[in-house]
């Protein structure tokens, strides 16, 4: 399985095997991570946001324009910040770490 | 406010989405009276606020029903337990006074009742702030979520954030009479009528207005509730100070639990704790179900709201008639009890 490291804000490292099909929010989720995720990957709100690693930013694929429209409303972006119900998980992702943002 | 009123009832239940509906039923059906407070001007939360007209396939005996439909058919079926609702006003505060809950809303009611059933969704809608510093200290002086009265722009230099309708509208409405107007925005495109960004490109064309992008809010420069300047970056880093005496943000609305944060209970990742079985919260007396409802594996669904009404219902009797004998009766031979 996939290995995805989560740093949480204050620096904390969660490193965790994922399952491929399940979305990065999911297992942040599934770990109790402190996300908030409120509409549960709908894409109706932009509370999942995450900052991927420079790294793999290309990895975790293209941005969709609906994803884009959710990111206009989210605060302190960066160039590889992304809304993680959006991103698959997939074998091609093994490794990959993303940090959190603060919670509202 | 003209006066206080203050109202007595068994249950005071927070939300009126589809799950603090049918909290009317459970109680009603167990001869507990009820109040119903909501943020929002109508019943039906989300159903009613977001997605009226879309079908929801998993509500048990309906293979397919509106959100609408599905909140016009729990009206009907609480009628009969005459709830009391108070709308358009969210709950401001909740105290304990001698044994009953006083919950407070912002148009200045009282309710006082002996137990509470928290059904309040994803929390009360309000503007999504941005994050900046000291923002408090000017809003609705000089930083504005909301706008009702244009002339207060006459002549001022005014900073417009964000990419969407109320953005693009405010730009055009306000152009002509502000003495500056800057857009700022992360990106290109807009998500707003193709006509009125298209007529916005034409008055920044004219030099009437200053698009601002890509950049993004950074910080806030003023003394006292008066705005000097608005700082904004770049992905890049690249600063700029615009200065200006009024923020306009629009960023949409977001839930938030608000006040709920400050009732003591036990909340985690946004969710009230509470224990399945019950929905009892770490607080005696009151309880949480639906969305806001939070133990191991909880599933958002109305169909588990639904169910934890009934568990919190039963639940809550115990703490409204602490020395009467509870009943477990099927509808089938209780039929629709009068209170």
């Amino acid at each position: 399985m996939p290995k995805i490291t989560f740093i949480k804000v204050d620096g904390e490292r969660v490193e965790t095997d994922a399952k491929v099909g399940n979305t990065v929010m999911e297992v942040a989720k599934e770990l109790d991570l402190p996300m908030l995720a409120a509409c549960g990957g709908a894409l109706a709100c932009a509370t999942c946001q995450v900052v991927v690693d420079e790294e793999w930013y290309e990895k975790t694929g293209e941005v969709s324009e609906d994803e884009e429209d959710l990111l206009d409303t989210a605060h302190d972006l960066t160039p590889t910040s992304r809304l993680c119900c959006q991103i698959p998980i997939t074998d091609d992702l093994d490794g990959l770490v993303v940090s959190l943002t603060p919670m509202g | 406010m003209t006066k206080q009123t203050t109202h007595t009832t068994d249950v005071a239940i927070i939300g009126a989405g589809p799950v603090g509906l049918f909290s009317v039923f459970q109680c009603g059906m167990l001869k507990m009276s009820t109040h119903v407070i909501d943020a929002l001007p109508a019943t039906g939360g989300q159903c009613t606020a977001l997605y009226p007209e879309k079908p929801i396939f998993d509500i048990p005996a309906s293979p397919n029903i509106t959100g609408a439909d599905l909140i016009e058919r729990l009206e009907e079926q609480i009628k009969p337990f005459n709830p009391v609702f108070h709308l358009d006003q969210q709950v401001v505060a909740l105290e304990n006074q001698s044994g009953n809950w006083h919950l407070t809303t912002a148009a200045g009611l009282t309710v006082s009742a002996k137990a509470v059933i928290i059904a309040a969704g994803a929390g009360a809608f309000g503007p999504n702030k941005p994050p900046l510093a000291d923002i408090e200290k000017y809003e609705n002086k000089t930083v504005h979520y909301l706008i009702q009265n244009r002339e207060l722009f006459r002549d001022q230099r005014i900073v417009i954030a964000g990419g969407g309708d109320s953005a693009v509208d405010w730009a055009l409405a306000l152009a002509d009479i502000a003495a500056e107007t800057y857009v700022v925005h992360r990106r290109e495109r807009f998500r707003a009528l193709p006509e009125s960004v298209a007529q916005m490109h034409a008055l920044a064309e004219q030099g009437k207005i200053e698009l601002v992008i890509p950049y993004q809010l950074a910080s806030l420069e003023g003394k006292g509730d008066q705005l000097s300047a608005v700082h904004v970056k770049t992905l890049k880093g690249e600063d700029r100070r615009l200065e200006a005496d009024h923020l306009l943000s629009f960023f949409g609305l977001v839930n938030k639990l608000g006040p709920i944060n400050d009732w003591g209970l036990d909340v985690h990742n946004g969710l009230i704790i509470v224990e399945p079985t019950t929905c009892a919260t770490s607080v005696d007396g009151i309880f949480a179900v639906g969305d806001i409802a939070g133990y191991p594996h909880k599933l958002k669904l109305i169909l588990s709201g639904f169910s934890e009404v009934a568990q919190a219902a039963h639940a809550a009797f115990r703490v409204v008639h602490p020395d009467e004998a509870l009943h477990f009766e099927h509808s089938t031979s209780s039929g629709i009890p009068t209170l």
